[in-house]
């Protein structure tokens, strides 16, 4: 018995093997004649006017539940560059922001408008800001910024790759033309606690900046761009550097500042100290303060929910003059006078 | 340039001439590299790419790694330059291996054993039975008494049957002996590429018999790559050798073939080109205005104040890399793949298996499947093309009785049976022509059949009827023909044969009665050529009317004749014809023009029509391709009546009075003038009624039309949808392919014997018919089938999908790379115009080579109609024709729907992401991602 299943097993084998083969053989035959079976939608009219009609009933709610989620977003958007140049300097605001022995404190009130609920995001934005550049972008070296003055090959930071003869770790224009104008957020004469851990992406902590990188020689230049560095924190915790260093795509960009932890009611006020420190007056750059809330959907915008509904409304409308050209001629499937050499 | 070869004399030819040594390589191990890059680049599609990838090296403007380009340029260098190298290697081999081959050959008077490639013009070369001849050979001895040896000549002009071949009458018979120590001169031509003639003369040397002048023809040499048989041993004096033989002379690389489409490609890629740098210089302009306006202002740019010269050209160089992504580095290469694939397809075909033979088809040229498609006219020959040129002898006409009719063959006409019985002599005659004057080898078989190797098919059933009549032609040895009438022997000795060629249109022979000792001359030919030159009291009117009726059925007709000769006039005329035979120069016109003297006061004998059927399929196949708007022309060399009733019976043309057939003739110039004005003024009348109007011209009308009137009839044959041109030379169909082509017609010729390979070659798709008179068509064509019928499916079904999945795949590759490349435009709008990437180096690549390259092969096995359908309904096929998919007008669809796709992709990809927070990368890769799906979205919806 044990042997003859064992016979029948090995033929059960062999006839897969041979079924297999003969698949395969069939497979390529149908290959080599252009014979493989295909599935040939055609596009009827009664087709096409259900695809979009249904495309238009998907897409409109979706739409209309990511705009009410964008509405829900609260966001406080201030801009304060103007305003924190003192009346007699409005003049010359490029000698002001340059003259280093002045302190440029400032404060802002914002009024909350409606309950906000924590964390609240504190971002700053600045406008007609080119990170973008090409001669921006490509200055950085990240194999500096994990390695530090080991990997010595810092060329490609030009023009910022090094000063007084030594190289500048981290080197290039980005670290260089770091932001370097600090909030503090007060509430009722108490202060709101601004958590500044965590703002940057943690591949980025972990992996692209070195945990054994300590700044050295930065902003040591005759010619000083943005903030400086703590030299005695390594890069991988210099959180504002690693969100400024992620390049913004377009002129006009926020990057995060920290978050707020607490709730703020409607019609609280806020008062903001800030050092206006960074220089985006010689270009005409401006600088706004932005809190806001988030969703599921992140922050603000109602570009995707106005988007959603505009394709689906457009898609019923097609369906809809489709349906009224196809009522008002039809035409019988595969009719073949309709072809153009018949007609 | 003449050539002087001394016989066995190796001193004064050693350095004169090369030595046999083959060599079909284009490339040495020294200059593969230099000769190959070079011929790369001369291609200015290659030469712009070397460009860019060098610009690329600077990385002062390079937007991206270097290695994006160059990894695909070395990758695509390094794939045709292994094909090359292979290709080479291959040849190199085969050239090797016929190079060391061992011959005898005789040196200096020692016959000695050495490799192929040492033989020197003037050595003697032995061959023995089914040995490959090393080197074109003028034959000096053979096994046989009488001189003659027989060869197979298929690897030079795929003849299969067994060609005679003789040595010069100084030669014969001399001792095996004496032609060790033979000495002489060859006079010869310089090294040509015609197969069919030699012209020579050789001188034996003292003390070697007389100081004759002997004249040499082609039937006097064996040329390289033939093969010795039933000949027990054969030598010859080489006189052209390595390279320089007639099939040395004849190889070489033809010209490749563009198509349509490739024009229209390369068309295109011009146009890209044109838009890119216009794209390049505006943007580079306003970069550089940018740049001076607004970057000095943004400090964190840190633009330095002192710059160098070249800094204006900084900003559109970086434009002219990122833009150069337009025109896809990939397209060459994935389109010869394809190519290639449909090519196979046509091989693999099992509809296209010809069941007699189980010959598949095959596609030569893998490069011009996608014209197939766009052939507007064909131009077909009849014999063998359209007929199966199997040739059944039916009918004949002695001395005005007609044997045969609609019941029964002339074969078992009682009639003609009791005639011979009776022994009529007009019909006696009449067998012994049909049986003696040809060319045809009988053979015996093994089980003692005799076997008929003939060169026409014609000739081989006219033997096999007479044999069939008891008049069986048993043996013929040297010039002593056996035939064996009734039990009786006959024996005749062929005096001189006066070979068949395409302008006198008949053969004749001499022959001497053996028995008797009469000369006679007996001639068949063509009727025009015959009965114009029967003997002034004969009636003729019978044989033409003969002739016509028996063409009316479309059957092929001969006249036979013969006439007593007198020895003295055969003696004088013999004299002439030899000194006309070893002419140098036009030694074809003197011959035909002394072969006139002998052929008249013919003595008409009667007329044989021999049936020759259609293919299977042909009527339905030419309907089909009709419909599908392909016009076609009938070139035959056969006669008009005939072309006619062949015609007429495969929906050539329609009969009246739906259509309408307009002939031009004439024999002067005046009259074909006439008559073609008055047809081409009936054809401008007609072309507005739905008449089918064909016109029919002989190959005499023909010439005078191509010469003095070559516009009138180029407006003919634009207005004439067919046309049947009878009698014409192979040179004519050539230049009627020509004529098509200049009028810009796609042409597509098709036929099956030696006579059509200068048309298959000319025209824009040449079509061979592996067929029974051998495979010369099929080896120079570009296609080549079994059945004629089998064009309708390589036309309809690989054709057009072969062109509407090129069209769409060179579409699409410059959709994808304009897409990409759009969005880089746009963002450098948004990025100061400073020449930023959006995307990374990983991300092209990733998009080019994997995204994009791979998915799309789908398509080329996609069909938008099953074959049914379109074998249905051929009418589609004008899609195809007019290039309605690929053409300035679709490819600016395509690129409207880059530039839509791109705008859409950007700004979504832009607003999507929260318009301010949005960062380079993560753009970058939304917009990729957006591109990925947009293309492959664009694929699943053009795929059916």
């Amino acid at each position: 018995m044990e042997v003859e299943g064992g016979n029948t097993s090995a033929n059960d084998a062999v006839a897969r093997k041979i079924s297999i083969q003969s698949r395969r053989a069939k497979v390529f035959y149908q290959f080599t004649q252009q014979n493989l079976p295909a599935c040939k939608p055609v596009l009827t009219p009664s087709w096409i006017v259900t695809t979009f009609l249904l495309m238009g009933v998907i897409f409109i709610p979706i739409g209309l539940v990511t705009l009410r989620t964008s509405h829900s977003v609260i966001e406080i958007v201030e801009r304060y560059d103007t305003e924190c140049i003192p009346e007699k300097f409005r003049g010359n605001k490029v000698s002001y922001i340059k003259d280093s022995t002045i302190l440029k404190n400032c404060s802002l009130y914002l009024k909350v408008p409606k309950h906000m609920k924590a964390p609240i995001y504190i971002y700053y934005q600045l406008d007609n800001y080119y990170q973008n550049h090409r001669r921006y972008v490509k200055s950085r070296n990240d194999q500096q910024l994990l390695h530090g003055l080991k990997s010595n090959d810092t060329s490609s930071c030009q023009p910022e790759d090094s000063s007084n003869g030594l190289p500048s770790v981290p080197c290039g224009l980005i670290a260089w033309s770091l932001f370097n104008d600090t909030f503090k957020f007060i509430r009722e004469s108490s202060e709101l606690v601004v958590n500044r851990k965590n703002i940057a992406w943690k591949s980025d902590r972990n992996h692209k900046f070195g945990k054994q990188v300590y700044p050295f020689n930065f902003q040591n230049g005759t010619f000083i761009g943005g903030g400086s560095l703590d030299p005695s924190v390594p890069l991988s915790d210099q959180e504002d550097l690693i969100v400024w260093m992620r390049t913004a795509a377009l002129p006009s960009f926020r990057k995060m500042y920290g978050r707020i932890e607490e709730d703020l009611d409607a019609d609280d006020v806020i008062a903001v100290h800030l050092m206006n420190n960074y220089n985006t007056y010689s270009f005409g750059g401006k600088k706004k303060l932005v809190l806001s809330t988030s969703s599921w959907l992140g922050g603000k915008n109602d570009f995707l929910g106005v988007a959603y509904v505009f394709v689906g409304s457009s898609s019923i409308i097609i369906s809809l003059v489709f349906m009224l050209l196809h009522v008002k001629n039809p035409r019988p499937y595969g009719e073949t006078a309709y072809l153009s050499w018949n007609r | 340039m003449k050539r002087y070869i001394y016989i066995n004399d190796d001193e004064t030819s050693q350095d004169l001439y090369c030595a046999n040594r083959l060599s079909n390589r284009k490339y040495t191990l020294m200059n593969f590299l230099p000769k190959n890059l070079w011929e790369q680049f001369s291609r200015f599609m290659n030469q712009y790419f070397l460009l860019i990838a060098c610009l690329q090296l600077w990385s002062l403007i390079t937007p991206v790694n270097p290695a994006s380009t160059w990894g695909p340029l070395i990758f695509i260098f390094a794939v045709s330059a292994t094909k090359e190298a292979w290709d080479d290697y291959n040849r190199y081999l085969s050239d090797k291996k016929a190079n060391e081959k061992e011959v005898w050959v005789v040196k200096q008077g020692i016959k000695k054993l050495i490799q192929s490639q040492d033989i020197r013009v003037g050595n003697i070369v032995w061959l023995r039975e089914n040995d490959e001849v090393p080197c074109d050979l003028v034959l000096i001895g053979t096994s046989d008494p009488q001189g003659v040896c027989y060869v197979e000549t298929a690897a030079l002009d795929g003849e299969t049957d067994l060609k005679t071949r003789l040595i010069p009458a100084a030669c014969m018979g001399m001792d095996f002996e004496l032609l060790h120590k033979i000495k002489g001169v060859i006079e010869c031509p310089g090294p040509d590429k015609d197969i069919r003639r030699f012209d020579g003369n050789l001188r034996l040397l003292p003390p070697f018999i007389d100081n004759d002048v002997c004249p040499l023809t082609i039937k006097n040499t064996i040329l390289q790559s033939c093969y010795l048989r039933n000949t027990e041993w054969a030598c010859g004096v080489a006189v052209y050798t390595g390279n320089e033989t007639k099939l040395g002379m004849t190889r070489g690389i033809p010209e490749p073939k563009l198509t349509a489409v490739d024009a229209m490609i390369d068309k295109l890629t011009g146009a890209i080109f044109v838009f890119q740098i216009v794209v390049v210089i505006v943007l580079g302009t306003a970069g550089n205005v940018w740049k001076d306006t607004e970057a000095r202002k943004q400090w964190y740019v840190l633009y330095p104040q002192e710059f160098p010269w070249y800094e204006l050209l900084v900003i559109p160089l970086r434009f002219e890399l990122l833009c150069s992504i337009m025109i896809p580095i990939s397209i060459k290469v994935s389109l010869d793949l394809v190519k290639s694939l449909y090519a196979k397809f046509i091989d693999w075909d099992y509809e296209m298996i010809d069941p007699e033979t189980d010959t598949p088809s095959h596609a030569t040229n893998t490069a011009i499947s996608e014209d197939l498609a766009q052939v507007e006219y064909i131009l077909t020959d009849k014999t063998g093309t359209l007929t199966e040129n199997r040739m059944i002898f039916r009918r004949c006409c002695i001395g005005g009785i007609f044997y045969g009719n609609e019941t029964g063959d002339a074969l078992k006409d009682v009639g003609l049976l009791n005639a011979i019985t009776s022994g009529s002599p007009d019909v006696i005659r009449f067998l012994t022509v049909m049986a003696v004057c040809n060319t045809v080898i009988p053979a015996k078989s093994k089980a003692g059949a005799i076997l008929y190797k003939a060169q026409s098919q014609d000739e081989e059933a006219l033997v096999h009827a007479a044999a069939q009549l008891h008049m069986v032609l048993v043996n013929k040895n040297a010039s002593i023909l056996e035939i064996k009438f009734n039990g009786s022997v006959l024996q005749y000795e062929i005096l001189e044969t006066l070979e068949f060629t395409s302008d006198r249109k008949r053969m004749s022979v001499v022959v001497k009665d053996c028995h008797s000792g009469n000369i006679s001359l007996l001639s068949k030919g063509a009727d025009e050529a015959i009965l114009p030159y029967a003997h002034a009291g004969q009636q003729t009117r019978t044989f033409v009317e003969a002739v016509e009726q028996y063409s009316q059925l479309g059957l092929r007709t001969l006249c036979l004749a013969w006439r007593e000769v007198e020895e003295d006039e055969y003696q004088e005329w013999s004299l002439m014809f030899k000194e006309a035979s070893s002419t140098l120069i036009d030694r074809e016109w003197r011959i035909a023009e002394v072969c006139q003297r002998l052929e008249h006061d013919l003595k008409v004998l009667g007329v044989t029509a021999i049936e020759d059927r259609l293919q299977d399929g042909v009527p339905e196949t030419i309907e089909t391709l009709r419909k599908a708007g392909i016009n076609f022309w009938m070139l035959t060399g056969d006669k008009q009546n005939t072309a006619i009733q062949i015609a007429l019976s495969c929906n050539f043309i329609s009969p009246e009075p739906k259509g309408q057939l307009l002939s031009i003739d004439g024999k002067t110039e005046d009259e074909v003038c006439r008559s073609l004005e008055r047809v081409l003024l009936t054809m401008r009348i007609t072309t507005s009624e739905p008449k089918d109007v064909a016109f029919v011209v002989d190959g005499w009308a023909l010439e005078i039309a191509l010469k003095h009137y070559r516009k009138a009839f180029t407006e003919l044959a634009i207005l004439s949808r067919t046309a049947i041109c009878c009698r014409v030379t192979p040179s004519q169909k050539a230049q009627l392919v020509e004529l098509l082509k200049s009028c810009d017609y796609r042409t597509l010729a098709i036929g099956d014997g030696g006579n059509d390979v200068r048309m298959i070659q000319k025209a824009d798709i040449g079509v061979g018919i592996s067929g029974r008179e051998g495979l010369q068509a099929a080896r120079a064509a570009d296609y080549s089938i079994g059945k004629f019928r089998f064009l309708k499916r390589l036309i309809l079904v690989h054709g057009r999908y072969s062109y509407n999945r090129t069209a769409f795949l060179s579409q699409y590759s410059f959709y994808k790379s304009l897409l990409i490349c759009f969005i880089q435009i746009f963002f450098s709008f948004i990025s100061g115009l400073s020449g930023t990437s959006l995307f990374n180096s990983v991300s092209l690549m990733a998009y080019n080579v994997f995204y994009t390259s791979i998915p799309v092969l789908v398509s080329t096995i996609d069909k938008d109609l099953s074959e049914g359908t379109v074998m249905q309904h051929p009418q589609i096929l004008f899609y195809c024709q007019a290039g309605r998919l690929l053409n300035p007008s679709t490819f600016a669809g395509w690129f409207g729907r880059s530039l839509f796709h791109a705008i859409v992709a950007f700004v979504i990809s832009i607003h999507v992401y929260a318009y301010e927070k949005s960062e380079m990368e993560e753009v970058s890769m939304v917009a990729l991602s957006g591109c990925i799906w947009l293309q492959a979205f664009v694929v699943a919806l053009e795929t059916k």
